[in-house]
């Protein structure tokens, strides 16, 4: 299996997504700078990692939508190709519209950075396919700006059409319905605040998000 | 005769200058010489006193004299750490100064080569009801977390600790470690001449020239009017710059580096020529520049941040300018190594400075008068514990749990991505930080300490305490030390009483580094923390990076229901601790005496423990004593702990080799087996509910 890990100027938790790919699932994880024009022909996922592109000085991910990668990684999702954004990578993925909403500051105003219980509300997706339905995770969060926010009728429109996928269960961030995650209508385009890469050692803090890899990994070896 | 205004500079330090130089200096260089000789670049007060500490051991792959010092984990792999002061700074304006102390200290990590990968703050406030600390501290924690959590660093532990001592000048250290393939090693001595200097980072600006060397000079009005005080941190900046310098560096193209900090351009430079033995040529104009305008000794002094001097050979500069470009950094040759010992600034075809890199690099050393206080300790008029009834003491452990000293910190470190580069095997809110290399698949472990009440009360034991505490932590968590990094923050040396006190808590930490094995491998000293509302507490601060031989360490909490609780270690001294400070209100000496073989008996027994998984939880008896080593064991758990209770000293006395064990009912006879000859008491057991209860 083929990953894109697109590096952005500001990104930091490339290094991480690159590490848990390879060890969950012993996967062939390039990095990507994001002034490339073009992805490497044989990806199977392209993830857009955590982190502060460009310093989240304008609105986080508001730059990093328009790096050049960003046509080609739009490209990728419209022939059906599975992209992942996570925290940082989320925010990118709604700037550039390929997700719907937005992530406003945490209702607490402050950086929020422990384990936190996620629920899998589908598990018929390629990011979830060896989790329970209704199981609860422990993926951590580290964030400021993870508020999932929609207007209410495309909220509505999310919920009815199932691309909510994770739930926080405690909701900590104040998130609209306690969302953590959606997929696009679609459903190969997966944004997430949470990260699943820093659960995926005993020695650090759980194994939770070890199944995210190897079920991606999973998926992809099916679909060839 | 007209007073000759000399930028701080001393009478007889100025009339060296000029007796070398053979002429009046003119006024870029006197400025040159006021940074370079101020205590904050020159140690000139300390730098004796430093020579006490041992720096050399087994594991010491790169001692004091480089941006860090660096200890070896074995598998090619070290781990470059120091810690260093921003304490001035974050009191004026403490997001700024608190967040450039963390941006600081990364890239003297990153100068020796290493990749950042955790850091550790300590921190220190005036009570916390205070109007003045709740500001200093909420600033204090944004800056570390703006600043720590987008570089990209984990910010993995620390302390905060509340004194009235620090209400008009709070301590902020800031330590970094880094991991480094030691063969990739950057040595800051490595410079030759024909190299030239590359200057990598963000443009130059007025910010941060009137740095300490500058307090009592009065400068040109209009400069002062636009120059802020303290530097802006631009952790995007410095994210960049990491990756950049780390990228240059895998292509083998740097011969050496320097981080710029204070003083700036100068300081990197001078160090790096002299460190080589040599000279250098600065080129002024070349420097990327924010402002016009900037006069000559505004460019070579400027502590703008985010920025890094290179020195390369002048046929890879293509090279390392495309790596920076690519990363959207300035990149510029701002001079050149020469073979000769001169330091020559140019600007705009002029010659403004022309000095001797040597002499400019070698203040001389101050050696103040000491004189011994006639009494030790501190009072503390306002206790709220006064009125305690102190026959009951469940009724004290209550009251000394419910102060903020003694709080949850969750709520600080949770503002601090603790886990990014997923390394944290255990992070804050615990004795010591365990990171997984994942590089070599090993454990390290970091454990800081401070006890400036000991220190107040008794100098020299205090000095011992400091470092003690931080290898007991080390060892009851199962870890051996490597290696030390220390952070001096005292008064005005030149108070007689004062330097006494900082030439006994050096003694003392020397002798405790020597006795327990483990060397000072990189520090920092901060001089004349003091404000119109007194003098700091005498406050060194160490770090030490400790190896574990395998992959099992002992966590400090969570006892189970079978477990039954050993206290470890002799009665400990009341005399500086918490229950004297909030209770009685006075702490005062002595403390016990020291006993090394105690020391060392312990550390053997407790990385024993450790290793042969003996113990559900332990933790070292530290500040607030038993009392509080329970609650904090207990705090989160399943379980609660009912003990055994004492009288005062039991439950509240502090520091010497002492720990809390909760242990299995099946391990005990190895338990006690492993501490046969060490003084062991069985003082309770493990409750069902949560409580811990003193009957």
């Amino acid at each position: 299996m083929k990953v894109s890990v697109v590096i952005f100027p500001g990104s930091n938790c490339d290094r991480d997504v690159k590490w848990a790919f390879e060890l969950c699932c012993n996967a062939d994880a390039e990095m990507i700078w994001h002034a490339e024009k073009s992805l490497p022909s044989d990806t199977d996922i392209v993830v857009l990692p955590g982190g502060f592109s460009y310093g989240d000085y304008l609105r986080c991910g508001a730059m990093a939508a328009k790096s050049p990668i960003m046509k080609s990684v739009a490209e990728f999702a419209q022939r059906g190709g599975l992209v992942i954004g996570i925290c940082n990578g989320f925010h990118i993925l709604t700037e550039a519209k390929l997700l719907p909403g937005a992530l406003l500051p945490n209702a607490s105003t402050k950086f929020i950075c422990r384990s936190c219980q996620i629920k899998i509300e589908r598990n018929d997706t390629p990011f979830t396919q060896l989790y329970e339905k209704n199981e609860i995770v422990n993926f951590p969060i580290a964030h400021h700006d993870g508020l999932f926010y929609l207007d209410d009728d495309s909220l509505t429109k999310l919920e009815e059409s199932g691309c909510v996928v994770f739930r926080y269960a405690d909701n900590p961030n104040g998130s609209l319905k306690a969302i953590a995650g959606i997929t696009n209508k679609e459903g190969n385009v997966l944004g997430l605040m949470p990260h699943p890469e820093r659960v995926v050692h005993p020695l650090l803090g759980g194994e939770g998000g070890v199944r995210f890899f190897k079920g991606l990994s999973k998926w992809v070896k099916e679909m060839r | 005769m007209m007073a000759k205004n000399l930028y701080g500079l001393k009478e007889g330090e100025y009339l060296k200058i000029k007796e070398a130089l053979g002429r009046e200096p003119n006024e870029t260089e006197l400025l040159l010489f006021s940074v370079m000789w101020s205590e904050h670049c020159s140690y000139k007060s300390s730098r004796k006193l430093l020579s006490l500490f041992p720096t050399t051991g087994k594991y010491v792959y790169r001692g004091p004299g480089e941006n860090a010092g660096i200890v070896d984990i074995g598998s090619g792999l070290g781990i470059a750490f120091k810690i260093e002061s921003h304490n001035h700074p974050s009191a004026v304006e403490p997001v700024q100064g608190a967040a450039t102390g963390v941006g600081g200290i990364i890239r003297d990590i990153l100068a020796v080569g290493a990749r950042p990968i955790a850091s550790m703050d300590c921190l220190f406030f005036g009570p916390p009801e205070e109007r003045r600390t709740k500001f200093l501290r909420e600033g204090v924690i944004r800056g570390i977390g703006s600043y720590g959590n987008a570089v990209g660093v984990p910010t993995v532990g620390g302390m905060t600790y509340y004194d009235p001592a620090y209400s008009g000048n709070p301590l902020v250290n800031a330590m970094c470690a880094g991991l480094v393939e030691l063969d990739k090693v950057v040595s800051a001595t490595a410079a030759k001449p024909g190299n030239i200097l590359v200057l990598v980072g963000s443009k130059t600006g007025r910010d941060g020239i009137a740095g300490a060397a500058f307090a009592s000079a009065e400068l040109d009005e209009s400069v002062k009017e636009s120059k802020p005080q303290v530097q802006m941190g631009d952790p995007f900046a410095e994210k960049l710059l990491i990756e950049c310098c780390l990228e240059i560096l895998d292509k083998g193209l740097i011969v050496s580096m320097q981080d710029m900090g204070a003083a700036g351009i100068t300081s990197s430079s001078v160090e790096l020529a002299a460190k080589a033995k040599a000279g250098a040529e600065i080129y002024l104009d070349n420097v990327p520049l924010r402002e016009e305008g900037m006069k000559p000794y505004e460019i070579a002094l400027s502590e703008s941040q985010e920025r890094m001097l290179l020195a390369i050979d002048e046929t890879n500069f293509g090279e390392v300018r495309a790596i920076a470009n690519k990363w959207g950094l300035e990149c510029a040759i701002i001079g050149k190594i020469i073979d000769e010992d001169r330091y020559v600034l140019t600007h705009k075809g002029e010659i403004v400075a022309d000095l001797s890199a040597s002499f400019l690099a070698s203040s001389p050393e101050t050696d103040w008068p000491v004189h011994k206080p006639d009494e030790f300790g501190v009072s503390y008029p306002k206790v709220e514990g006064a009125a305690l009834d102190r026959s009951d003491p469940s009724k004290v452990v209550d009251f000394l749990a419910s102060l903020p000293q003694f709080e949850d910190k969750s709520w600080i470190y949770e503002q601090y991505d603790h886990m990014v580069q997923t390394r944290t095997t255990l992070g804050p809110g615990n004795p010591v930080a365990i990171l997984y290399i994942k590089e070599a698949d090993k454990l390290i472990a970091l454990a800081a300490a401070s006890d400036p009440w000991t220190c107040a009360a008794d100098p020299f034991a205090g000095g011992v305490e400091t470092v003690a505490m931080a290898i007991r932590k080390l060892a009851v968590a199962g870890a051996y030390p490597l290696g030390m990094t220390d952070c001096l923050n005292f008064p005005s040396p030149e108070v007689p009483e004062n330097f006494w006190i900082i030439s006994e808590v050096v003694k003392g930490m020397a002798l405790a580094c020597k006795e327990l094995n483990c060397p000072i491998v990189s520090g920092n000293v901060s001089l004349y923390n003091e404000s119109h509302e007194g003098a700091i507490l005498p406050t060194p601060v160490v770090c030490a990076v400790g190896a574990f031989d395998g992959m099992h360490f002992l966590k400090a909490k969570g006892p189970e229901l079978s477990d039954r609780l050993f206290l470890v270690g002799k009665e400990a001294s009341l005399q500086a601790s918490a229950y004297r400070r909030y209770v009685e209100g006075k702490i005062s000496g002595p403390a016990d005496p020291v006993n090394f073989d105690d020391e060392r008996a312990f550390i053997e027994r407790a990385i024993k423990t450790a290793a042969l998984k003996l113990a559900t939880c332990g933790r070292c008896v530290s500040l607030g004593g038993l009392a509080l080593a329970a609650i904090k064991m207990a705090s989160g758990s399943k379980f609660g702990l009912e003990i055994k209770a004492g009288d005062v000293r039991f439950l509240f006395g502090e520091g010497g080799p002492r720990a809390l064990y909760s242990v299995p009912e099946a391990k005990t006879s190895e338990f006690l087996k492993v501490w046969d000859g060490f003084p062991v008491k069985e003082i309770g057991k493990a409750r069902e509910d949560k409580n811990v209860r003193f009957a």
